[in-house]
């Protein structure tokens, strides 16, 4: 009898994470079991902000794309302007489907000039595979092929040369390297979804334990911790990194009308390219930029400190809301009470202001609160060491 | 030095004769670019064999339009206007339609059949409305659905009611439910079928048959000279208007600069143009000579999945006299003789055929175009020409010489049944397979309606969702031929339509 494997997939780095593991609180991304926290949740995000943490993001869909049009499918596929991708380089990309929604959001590393990676939330090979034809290209789903970890906060440099990464110092933000470890090749980028100072390690599964052991014997006096996804999601809300699923939903997996975005629709104007001749989802954004989108996402300053998970927002008190909180979060490190949110265009320009109506239970009852918001430009929380080559040591 | 044009039409079939001819009524600069010597595609008439001449693609005329032709001011003369049609029995007991009559063993039905046809005719004449204009968008379109629902409910509720009912019906169970004598029920199943991977038992083979049925209403004719003939009319009344005709000269790709169409490049030549119109087939078009890079992953992948494998094989057949048969007399040979036993043998054809191989007992329309015109064949002597289902385009191990002669063996057992001295007769003989009809007139898949007609692939959806009004997803590039609404067969009413898209669109701009 065949036996069928039909439970979750442990990660590589499996074991040494359930060696940490004091809570036994674990999910499922992406098939793999992975912790929601390891000990706890907020002494977790403090290590992001203030000395260094390891976060566990095999479960990451990669997919390789090879071949001489490798670069031409990827310019028709994305709704950016990829001409200064050059070979080390990282960048950060939507891609949508006929109607310009967005199906996911991703990386782009290029390793080669014709040898790219794509990493990504969501699974796409039929996507993938329907927008190749015509293309010379390869692509291969190599997430079972490649453990990643991200060693993400102000003193991850430091512990990464410590472990003996020669050169990292001058790894600028978004671009990637091939280092020497241990006799092998180990791919450092400098990336991450915490908005600090931070690295993305990507290695063969077989080097996962030794490098992990390298990272926490290195890192050993300068704070380091393993955390779970928790601690991760509080810091990319002060980072406003989007979630897939969470503050937009992919395109394809949308069945009601309206509840998919478009890149203009979540603020990312930025990465659609109208130079570029063709591109998915070109005509129907140069249709949408013509006669306006219907949703704006925003970033809320909120007053109190009272978080405002899935709140109604009001451009005044007493009328129809005009959209909700999509991600809520007390930010210890901001001292602000922030959120994202999305509003119905063309409410939310920058520096208006909105109201919340919050919920929040006191023995069972409810109780409701409205309180002030206002619009914000650009992250709650982007420091200057996040940027800094060479990061300072600690 | 390369030259403007306001257009330039990729193919000088029918369809694309006609688009050239009514954008150069409206005084435009019309280049036309045919890669056979001839003009036409496939409505042509061809020297197949010394003093043989066959009509190679389409051999009879069932949808040419009245409406267009008198709009562009062509008339094509008809040695026959309207053709019986003759429904052979191996015993010489033959069922002969003409009109909504039936004369032979089957006229007990007559009746029945005149109320079926003339239903059909009432449906058809609603479908060829919507033939002769642009289908309506499913969005933001409000006139043009408003103008179709109103059509619809004009046919008054008894037939609107019945065209609901027949859209998705299959003939076989239709014509099971109003008639008894199988070679009548054929009769009607087989014209459902012919030119299409459908059997009669295939859900939308009703209005397959509509289909045929409109435009000529119901009439099927010989025109004078073959169906070559209506092309060499349209080439002629092109020129004079003025359109610049080229043949000979393939198209080798569709000039695309900076997301919109420039031109074409044929032969080393480069001609410009910010209008492009191909009357090849959509994924010839689109897969071949614009590239797929050029388009939006969900329009290629529709395009990719339009339903265009042909499922059907042309045997021409020059005879040193006309055949001997049981029960036809000499004028009998200026009608359609069909070779179909009965609705389930016509199933029976279609079955191998989902699987890659070819009837066992094909089906066929034949004509002898030398009976009526005796330009088509040294004197005493005559053509044969059928249409023979089923002969799928993937045939199972590959049309090869081999395939093809056994097929053309079958083809003549089968004649033989019915034409005891047929194999004697025989003078010169061609098969032609999709894979033929492919390589000789580019047309993917070898479909001579450039794809299926069925529902998935009619009005709104034909080709593709979303690209159904002639105008393609990418600026200047225009279908014209028959994988746009509304489809196959020689009616030129997609070229017609196409053009006045275009013109449209210029005078909103």
């Amino acid at each position: 009898m065949i036996e069928v494997h039909q439970g979750r997939l442990q990660t590589p780095f499996y074991a040494r994470q359930k060696a940490l593991d004091g809570l036994n609180q674990w999910h499922n991304w992406n098939g793999y079991t992975v912790p929601d926290a390891l000990y706890c949740a907020d002494h977790e995000y403090f290590a992001i902000r203030n000395a260094t943490a390891v976060f566990d993001l095999s479960p990451m869909n990669k997919y390789r794309i090879t071949g001489p049009d490798a670069y031409a499918f990827l310019d028709r596929l994305l709704t950016r302007d990829l001409s200064s991708l050059a070979v080390g380089r990282v960048a950060y990309a939507v891609w949508c489907d006929g109607a310009g929604q967005v199906i996911d959001d991703g990386t782009v590393f290029r390793l080669a000039d014709e040898d790219f990676r794509l990493c990504c939330a969501g699974r796409h090979a039929a996507w993938f595979a329907d927008s190749a034809r015509g293309f010379d290209v390869d692509i291969v789903e190599e997430t079972a092929d490649i453990a990643a970890l991200a060693v993400q906060g102000p003193t991850s440099f430091s512990v990464l040369e410590r472990m003996g990464l020669d050169g990292l110092a001058s790894l600028k933000p978004f671009a990637h390297r091939e280092f020497s470890f241990g006799g092998r090749e180990l791919l450092v980028s400098r990336t991450g979804f915490t908005g600090d100072l931070g690295y993305e390690l990507w290695l063969e599964p077989s080097q996962a334990v030794s490098i992990w052991d390298a990272l926490f014997r290195a890192g050993e006096l300068t704070g380091i911790r393993a955390i779970g996804t928790e601690a991760l999601a509080l810091s990319r809300i002060e980072a406003t990194f989007l979630e897939p699923g969470v503050d937009f939903l992919h395109a394809d997996e949308t069945v009601r009308q309206g509840r998919s975005r478009s890149p203009f629709e979540l603020g990312l104007d930025w990465l659609v390219d109208f130079g570029k001749p063709v591109f998915n989802g070109r005509q129907a954004l140069a249709r949408e930029r013509r006669e306006g989108s219907t949703w704006q996402l925003v970033r809320l300053d909120i007053e109190g400190n009272k978080p405002a998970p899935d709140a109604y927002v009001y451009a005044k008190p007493g009328r129809d809301n005009i959209g909700f909180v999509t991600s809520a979060a007390w930010s210890p490190v901001c001292k602000q009470n922030i959120a994202l949110a999305t509003v119905k265009a063309p409410h939310g320009r920058i520096g208006s202001e909105l109201w919340v109506e919050i919920y929040y239970q006191r023995e069972m009852h409810w109780q409701k609160k409205m309180a002030r918001a206002t619009v914000t430009r650009g992250p709650f929380w982007n420091p200057e060491r996040r940027r800094v080559t060479p990061p300072l040591p600690y | 030095m390369t030259e403007r044009y306001d257009a330039i039409v990729i193919g000088a079939g029918h369809n694309g004769l006609v688009c050239a001819i009514r954008l150069a009524q409206s005084g435009k600069r019309v280049l036309l670019l045919e890669a056979a010597n001839r003009v036409g595609g496939l409505a042509v008439t061809e020297e197949f064999h010394d003093g043989f001449w066959v009509s190679t693609g389409a051999q009879l005329l069932h949808q040419l339009q009245p409406a267009v032709m008198k709009a562009i001011g062509v008339r094509v003369p008809s040695v026959v206007e309207r053709m019986a049609t003759v429904v052979l029995a191996e015993d010489g007991d033959h069922v002969r339609l003409l009109d909504n009559d039936v004369s032979g063993p089957a006229s007990g039905e007559a009746a029945a059949f005149a109320e079926f046809r003339q239903l059909g005719l009432r449906l058809a004449r609603f479908l060829n409305q919507q033939f002769l204009r642009r289908p309506p968008r499913f969005d933001g379109d409000t006139r043009r659905l408003a103008r179709l629902g109103l059509g619809l409910r004009l046919l008054g509720k008894a037939d609107m009611r019945e065209l609901l009912r027949l859209v998705g019906q299959n003939m076989h169970d239709e014509v099971n439910a109003r008639f008894s004598h199988p070679l009548l029920k054929a009769a009607i199943c087989l014209d459902a079928v012919t030119g299409t991977h459908t059997g009669p038992r295939s859900p939308g083979s009703v209005v397959t048959w509509l289909h045929r049925l409109a435009g000529q209403d119901g009439a099927v004719s010989q025109p004078a000279g073959g169906v070559g003939a209506v092309s060499e009319a349209l080439a002629a009344r092109a020129v004079k208007l003025g359109v610049e005709l080229r043949t000979g000269q393939p198209v080798d790709r569709i000039v695309v600069d900076n997301g919109r169409v420039a031109g074409v490049e044929s032969g080393g030549e480069r001609f410009e143009s910010w209008t492009v119109i191909s009357n090849a087939d959509p994924k010839t078009t689109v897969q071949r000579l614009v590239g797929e890079r050029h388009f939006e992953t969900p329009y290629l992948k529709r395009i990719h999945h339009y339903r265009s494998d042909g499922n059907v094989a042309k045997l021409h057949l020059a005879l040193d006299g006309l055949p001997e048969a049981a029960g036809l007399d000499d004028t009998d040979f200026q009608s359609r003789l069909l070779i179909a036993p009965g609705e389930d043998a016509i199933e029976a054809a279609f079955n191998p055929a989902k699987y890659g191989e070819f009837s066992a007992d094909p089906v066929m329309e034949i004509s002898l175009p030398s009976a009526a015109d005796d330009r088509c064949a040294p004197e005493g002597q005559h053509v044969l020409s059928a249409i023979v289902q089923y002969a799928p385009y993937r045939l199972a191990g590959g049309w090869t010489d081999d395939a093809r002669d056994r097929y053309t063996d079958l083809c003549l057992q089968t004649l033989s049944r019915y034409f005891p001295d047929i194999s004697r007769r025989v003078v010169a003989l061609e098969l032609m397979t999709p894979v033929d009809i492919e390589h000789r007139f580019g047309v993917y898949g070898g479909h001579w309606h450039h794809g299926e007609i069925g529902l998935d692939q009619f009005m709104f959806t034909r080709p593709v969702v979303g690209a159904s009004q002639y105008r393609q997803p990418l600026d200047g590039l225009w279908l014209c031929g028959a994988g746009t609404h509304p489809g196959g067969g020689v009616s030129g009413a997609p070229g017609y339509n196409a053009a006045e898209a275009i013109l449209e669109l210029e005078q909103r701009r």
